[in-house]
């Protein structure tokens, strides 16, 4: 009798176990409008999110593992020193609509995401070079892709190529991922439902993803965010802010997760335009590497790291977070907050107190304006405590905060700021995907865009080594070029590296198999596994 | 003076004092930052506790207030004033003076305001003092808060237009210019006081709206905009009371305002 | 014949009252569309777009993106262009939103024009419902008591109200409706309490006249001039809190589109809202300005 009621227990087990894992329906929040539902033309988080949840790609980067897995490709071969790649593809898919992946698709794909009309970033990402790219299709199931130039990291970029349909009627709407697109409501939401003819199976050989559907409200408010997974009206919160992870941790630690340091983080820089409307004496401190040095050892990072981020966040080394297994150079340490030595290093170079103010050779007054954009409440309280630190030397700062585009024009047109307080997000593992930041002649390379030659021997050097790995298949020798471009930049401080920041998270207790993690999307990476048991309640203390 | 105005006016004065004497009455600096002391309940060191920074909430309440309780004033000055030329003028001249004057004052309030104050403080130098920041943005809403009162003028301007004094005046040589300046805006004086006294707590409120947004006075000057951005965090909102003294003082200033002013001069 | 003469005259007068008013608000709004587009246009950050700062992006791409919206910087050329695109029914395309604006404003104007006006006829209700009771009954507690609730909602900003919506899940047109009301209740209050104390009403109450006839003849009839201009603001007043409460509480409406278009310098939305909020405001306040004419000019 006894053997027949354990039997029955773990026979409901069983039952209930695979019950709750099919079905269901996961809601989450993004923070804006997606602006397209072409995988080829994404270029904002939004979208980006929902071309992970649909697109079938050739090979995924293990958000877990950081490593690199075979999805659409069962195999692949980099060949002439990173010039060409051949894939071996797999068989018997579909996409959504029923009709037959094949080479010709992911050829198709390829053509037009590195069309120039498009000015796709994807697309940009494999532009190592100018020329065309060939592709070729032998039979059903192998292509083979030549650039005209090596790309360093190669495989890792086919993680951001959906392929698409080259001869569905349903064009992008046709998917190879997990979920296709059902339904949007413009301004409120996007209804994705489960692809019946995904290709992946479990190891049990039920068909995934195990979810029914996914709802995507748009809801830029991130206190009602919080407060919606609260009262159980949605499963996840990814990129939460750390004000927020205290508050939801209050209602329940089961709720919230910490990653440990995402690859996101927050930097400063000073302008070193040389035609730039900043006056001459402030340009000649910003272009002073000492001048930077003692900025950078005044700002108290651990108070940021503490106070701020509520000690979700650690101090940044330099443009790689240590969440970057790979490429991050151990070798480095964070900059020490010592304000004595800062005020002697400038001491050294003519500065000298009067007053309280800190002045310079000139007798002309250490004050420089920081702005920064409105709106980020962390960032804001950021440079409030720079502005208190820097006050310590006799450096008046003055915050300024604008919107965006005001920010936008300033320091990549008029040129018209002194220092930036910004964030910088590494979407990509892969330091090729900083190439024009690196670059001097590139547009990005913040704090002194578009050179036509290098102005000091350090950006020239830079420029060498970032050439050298992306022409190298080696990893460990890219690995070596860019430490050196790691220690160049920690000892230049172009970038006044701050924090890197955490990856913070919070679901559900009724969402199964979720393993946040540090890499974009942090929660819903392996969304194919994630389950819902029924609703329960709301959350409770 | 009725019991209710001579209360709302011995409030006003008190909060105006105290915000005139923070510096004596603030126990400690507004931009400090106590940063082991960071969100701290109310405490005999901290009397309503400290912000996220470690910044003491009671003297950033006390500086906040006399941001806004001297500026708003201006800014209703301002814009009293100009309602006064634009309405004064297009009640006094009429037919297609007023037709302009008020299309014109019907196209400011169409306006997006948000817009106009987004881009002038993106226009406005970058090393521009945290209080000219502030000064500049309050004369910038009394210049774009001129537009309703105008319509109010405009209408008291049109009823003295052919009153029996200033066609007197007219017929004994008296120019346009003398009769709006000394006949026609005189007796107007209860309009523009009325409509001075109610717009100062609507700037008060307008800079509130913009510190909650975000657009509000430049860090680390505190206002009751700005510090009302800490309601955003619900959770500290109902569980520290003490976070909702700014709203308090908010309300109960705007309150005394709309007290103060005779309920038969209201428009 | 003389009323007959009379009334021909007077219909004449009012259609010509009419065409003017038309022909100034059409002026007005189309000087008010230029005018807006001039501020989008000479506004720091035109032309800019944040996906410069995407590091992927080869230079050629981010010049591409700088020179995108060249079409706009003409200001002149475009909003000519713009006028006669409108008058075909294409409103443009949202660069920050990536639609057709006519698809936004399709969708978005239903959401606020219902809370707007469910916003305007609760507060028009609850105000004048307390400021009628307020005035009629007369009592000092009363009064106090709802002048004590509308002067809270008064003092609050709209968007702590938002804020407190937020965190109660409230309705927007709620939310709309606590701003609107107490300006209602204290301007009818005012005008109503006058309108009682007048020496004919208290003559019609001492000789035993109901007070509903009273109220429907003799009072509303004196208030009712300044309640038509007193709609005509709140229109404006409703439409002004719409945007931070939409912005607040995530509302998919025009509120929430004038503040994402003000922070991309949307140029063909920010000019069409504008148009749009002009001739709201001015159609408002013209057409109040008509009633209390009209009002006036009845012959006795």
């Amino acid at each position: 009798m006894r053997r027949g009621f354990y039997l029955s227990v773990l026979f409901g087990l069983f039952i209930s176990n695979s019950f709750a894992q099919q079905g269901g329906e996961l809601r989450f929040c993004l923070r804006s409008e997606p602006k397209t539902f072409d995988p080829i033309l994404v270029a904002d988080d939004s979208s980006e999110t929902i071309r992970y949840l649909t697109g079938g790609v050739l090979i995924r980067v293990n958000r877990l593992t950081q490593k690199l897995e075979p999805e659409l490709a069962v195999s692949w071969k980099v060949l002439a020193g990173g010039r060409r790649i051949d894939f071996e593809l797999r068989e018997h898919i579909y996409f959504s609509d029923g009709t037959r992946f094949s080479a010709e698709d992911v050829a198709f794909t390829m053509n037009k995401l590195l069309d120039p009309a498009l000015h796709s970033p994807t697309g940009d990402s494999f532009r190592s070079a100018p020329g065309p790219v060939k592709t070729e299709v032998y039979g059903t199931s192998r292509v083979s892709i030549t650039f005209p130039a090596p790309v360093g990291g190669l495989e890792k970029l086919f993680d951001q190529v959906a392929i698409l349909s080259s001869h569905s009627p349903q064009a992008e709407m046709a998917v190879l991922g997990p979920f296709y697109v059902a339904q949007k409501k413009p301004g409120s939401y996007v209804l994705l439902r489960r692809n019946p003819r995904y290709w992946k199976r479990d190891e049990k050989g039920r068909s995934l993803p195990y979810l029914d559907s996914i709802r995507l409200e748009i809801q830029q408010n991130r206190t009602t965010e919080a407060l919606r997974l609260t009262r159980g009206e949605i499963h996840l919160i990814s990129n939460l802010d750390p004000e927020l992870f205290d508050v939801l941790s209050a209602e329940s630690t089961t709720l919230v997760r910490d990653a440990g340091p995402s690859l996101e983080g927050e930097q400063m820089w000073f302008n070193q335009v040389l035609n730039s409307p900043v006056p001459g004496y402030k340009k000649g401190w910003f272009r002073s590497k000492t001048f930077r040095r003692a900025i950078s050892e005044s700002i108290n990072r651990e108070d940021i790291c503490r106070v701020v981020h509520r000690g979700h966040a650690r101090p940044a080394v330099g443009p790689v977070s240590p969440a970057n297994q790979f490429w991050f150079n151990r070798t480095l340490q964070p900059r020490d907050f010592n304000p004595q030595d800062a005020l002697q290093r400038l001491e050294r170079e003519g500065f000298r107190r009067e007053a309280g103010m800190l002045r310079d050779r000139e007798g002309n007054p250490v004050e420089f304006s920081l702005i920064t954009n409105s709106g980020n409440k962390p960032r804001e309280r950021m440079a409030v405590m720079i502005q208190q630190d820097l006050s310590q030397l006799g450096i008046r700062l003055n915050i300024v905060t604008l919107d965006f585009s005001s920010l936008i024009d300033r320091i990549t047109q008029t040129f018209d700021y002194e220092a930036c307080l910004l964030g910088l997000v590494n979407v990509d593992l892969d330091p090729n995907a900083q190439m024009n930041i690196w670059l001097s002649s590139a547009s990005n390379h913040q704090w002194n865009p578009s050179q036509k030659t290098p102005e000091t021997n350090w950006e020239a050097e830079i420029d060498r080594l970032m050439r050298a790995q992306a022409s190298e298949t080696d990893a460990i020798k890219r690995k070596s070029y860019f430490d050196r471009v790691q220690e160049i930049v920690w000892e230049e401080e172009p970038f006044l590296y701050l924090i890197n920041k955490n990856a913070l998270s919070a679901t559900s207790p009724n969402l199964r198999n979720v393993t946040p993690v540090v890499l974009r999307p942090q929660v819903c990476w392996n969304v194919e596994r994630l389950s819902i048991l029924p609703e329960i309640s709301e959350i409770r203390p | 003076m009725k019991p209710r105005r001579q209360f709302a006016v011995g409030i006003l004065i008190l909060v105006f004092l105290a915000s005139l004497m923070a510096n004596q009455l603030a126990p400690v600096s507004y931009s400090h930052q106590f940063r082991e002391s960071a969100n701290a309940p109310p405490s005999h060191e901290f009397p309503l506790g400290t912000d996220d920074l470690g910044r003491d909430r009671l003297s950033r309440l006390l500086y906040g207030s006399r941001i806004s309780l001297l500026l708003a004033p201006v800014a209703a000055l301002i814009a009293t004033a100009l309602a006064a030329l634009v309405g004064g003028t297009a009640g006094y001249l009429g037919g297609w003076w007023e037709r302009v004057g008020m299309g014109f004052s019907d196209l400011f309030m169409s306006l997006p305001w948000l817009f106009l104050l987004l881009t002038f403080r993106a226009m406005l130098p970058l090393n521009v003092s945290p209080l000219a920041s502030v000064i500049i943005t309050f004369t910038l809403l009394g210049l774009l808060g001129w537009a309703a009162a105008a319509r109010v003028v405009c209408a008291g301007a049109r009823a003295l237009r052919n009153s029996e004094f200033v066609l007197q005046a007219r017929t004994h040589g008296c120019g346009d210019f003398r009769l709006l300046i000394w006949h026609v805006l005189p007796p107007l004086k209860p309009v523009l006081y009325a409509q001075f006294w109610i717009s100062i707590p609507v700037f008060i409120l307008s800079e509130a709206n913009l510190g909650v947004l975000g657009l509000g006075v430049a860090e680390p000057l505190p206002s009751w905009g700005n510090l009302l951005r800490d309601l955003e965090n619900y959770r500290a909102a109902l569980t520290s009371p003490w976070l909702l003294a700014p709203l308090f003082l908010l309300v109960l200033v705007v309150a005394c305002f709309q007290t103060v002013l005779p309920e038969e001069d209201l428009p | 014949m003389w009323v007959h003469g009379y009334k021909r005259l007077n219909r004449h007068m009012w259609l010509h009252r009419i065409i003017r008013h038309m022909l100034i608000v059409s002026a007005t709004v189309l000087f008010g569309g230029f005018l807006g587009a001039t501020l989008v246009r000479v506004a720091p950050g035109f032309g800019v777009d944040e996906q410069q700062l995407d590091t992927r992006l080869s230079n050629e791409s981010v010049q591409a993106i700088r020179h995108s919206r060249d079409s706009e910087r003409d200001i002149f050329g475009f909003y000519t262009q713009y006028l006669g695109g409108l008058f075909r029914g294409n409103l443009g395309f949202s660069h920050s939103l990536g639609r057709p604006v006519t698809q936004l404003l399709a969708e978005r104007v239903p959401v606020t024009f219902y809370s707007v006006i469910k916003g305007l006829v609760g507060g028009w209700l609850v105000g004048l419902v307390l400021a009628l009771s307020a005035a009629m009954l007369r009592s000092k507690t009363y009064d106090f008591a709802c002048t004590l609730a509308s002067g809270f909602f008064l003092c609050l900003p709209s968007a702590v109200l938002a804020i407190l919506f937020l965190l109660i899940q409230g309705p927007v047109p709620l939310g709309i409706g606590l701003t609107v009301f107490p300006k209602i209740f204290r301007y009818a209050r005012n005008l109503l309490v006058q309108a009682y104390a007048l020496p004919h009403v208290l003559t019609a109450q001492s000789k035993g006249l109901s007070g509903g006839r009273i109220l429907f003849w003799h009072v509303l009839p004196l208030a009712t001039p300044q309640l038509v201009a007193l709609a005509g603001a709140s229109v404006t007043v409703a439409l002004g809190a719409a945007i931070p409460i939409e912005v607040v509480c995530d509302s998919p409406g025009i509120g929430q589109l004038a503040w994402l278009a003000a922070l991309g310098r949307d140029l063909p939305v920010l000019v069409v809202l504008t148009i749009l909020v002009t001739v709201i405001t001015v159609l408002a306040n013209a057409t109040a300005d008509l009633a209390i004419s009209a009002l006036r000019h009845r012959p006795s």
